[in-house]
């Protein structure tokens, strides 16, 4: 297996490469993101409830 | 089935989970970043150019949709056949995560076949096949939100779930038997170059894993959010 240095040169294709990078980025960090926010969520409703002090 | 069994009970799963999502974190962070640097340093196909690199993000979306559609049609089986308490949870939790990635693999896909086929879309069997997952993964969510008993919406939704999964051999198969513009299987036959193979093999490892990882996370959540309404209930009375 030869690989070549980092090459973010993608001539004439750029304009489907990054955009189909950039989604998929968006994407899956953005699904990331909603998750871990919802676990949060979840997390500090059951604390408070726990607590006794439910919103 | 023990073993399912002994994790399907919510507090073990959580525990479980707990220990386990710190070395999926860094297992799909190691995979992904290895993967981007393997496949952005990988040279171009002869044929394709550097469009090969959408090869490394379209491959693992369109596998992890139909990944997690069986995953689901799994766990709605064991919901319907075994009672198993957490597949239902299990399920609906992973569905919007499926169905993201089938929407990736299909902006994906299409930005990879307008330089390579010469258009966005054609109404093949691969393509057509993929796009009925997306309306199949959006009837399940919908299912799940159009029931208000929980209990009977699992049911009807899990049956759908086995339903659909016909789709997925279908989609699998599409390209052998029938005439496709989408390229036919290349990894198991060993018809993809070691240089592209690498990384491919490595983003598709990473993909798993982040869906690994957020669908424990969902469930997580799932989980916690019941104990608050079971909290709330208990409250009111």
């Amino acid at each position: 297996m030869n690989f070549d240095p980092l090459n973010f040169d993608m001539g004439t294709y750029a304009v489907y490469i990054w955009p189909a990078y950039g989604v998929t980025v968006l994407v899956l960090g953005g699904v990331t993101l909603w998750s871990i926010c919802a676990w949060r969520r979840a997390k500090a409703r059951l604390a408070a409830l726990e607590a006794g002090q439910a919103p | 089935m023990q073993f399912l069994f002994r994790y399907a009970n919510p507090h073990n799963f959580m525990r479980l989970s707990g220990a386990v999502l710190p070395f999926t974190v860094i297992a799909c962070l190691m995979c992904l970043g290895l993967g981007l640097y393997l496949g952005f340093s990988a040279p171009p196909d002869y044929q394709q150019g550097r469009t090969v690199l959408l090869m490394f993000i379209h491959v693992p979306a369109a596998t992890m949709a139909m990944t997690v559609y069986g995953a689901i049609a799994v766990c709605s089986l064991l919901s319907l056949v075994w009672r198993h308490p957490l597949s239902d949870t299990a399920a609906r939790a992973a569905a919007p995560l499926g169905a993201l990635f089938t929407v990736l693999g299909l902006i994906t896909g299409s930005l990879w076949g307008k330089p390579m086929w010469g258009t966005y879309w054609v109404w093949d069997a691969r393509l057509t096949s993929f796009l009925l997952l997306l309306f199949v993964y959006i009837g399940y969510m919908a299912l799940w939100n159009a029931i208000e008993d929980e209990i009977r919406a699992a049911r009807a939704a899990a049956i759908l779930a086995l339903v659909g999964a016909v789709n997925i051999p279908i989609i699998k198969f599409s390209v052998e038997w029938w005439n496709t513009l989408h390229q036919g299987e290349s990894i198991v036959s060993g018809k993809t170059a070691p240089v592209f193979l690498a990384p491919l093999l490595l983003m598709m490892g990473g993909y798993f894993l982040l869906f690994l990882t957020l669908w424990m996370v969902r469930i997580r959540t799932a989980i916690l959010e019941r104990r608050a309404r079971n909290l709330m209930q208990a409250g009111a009375r």
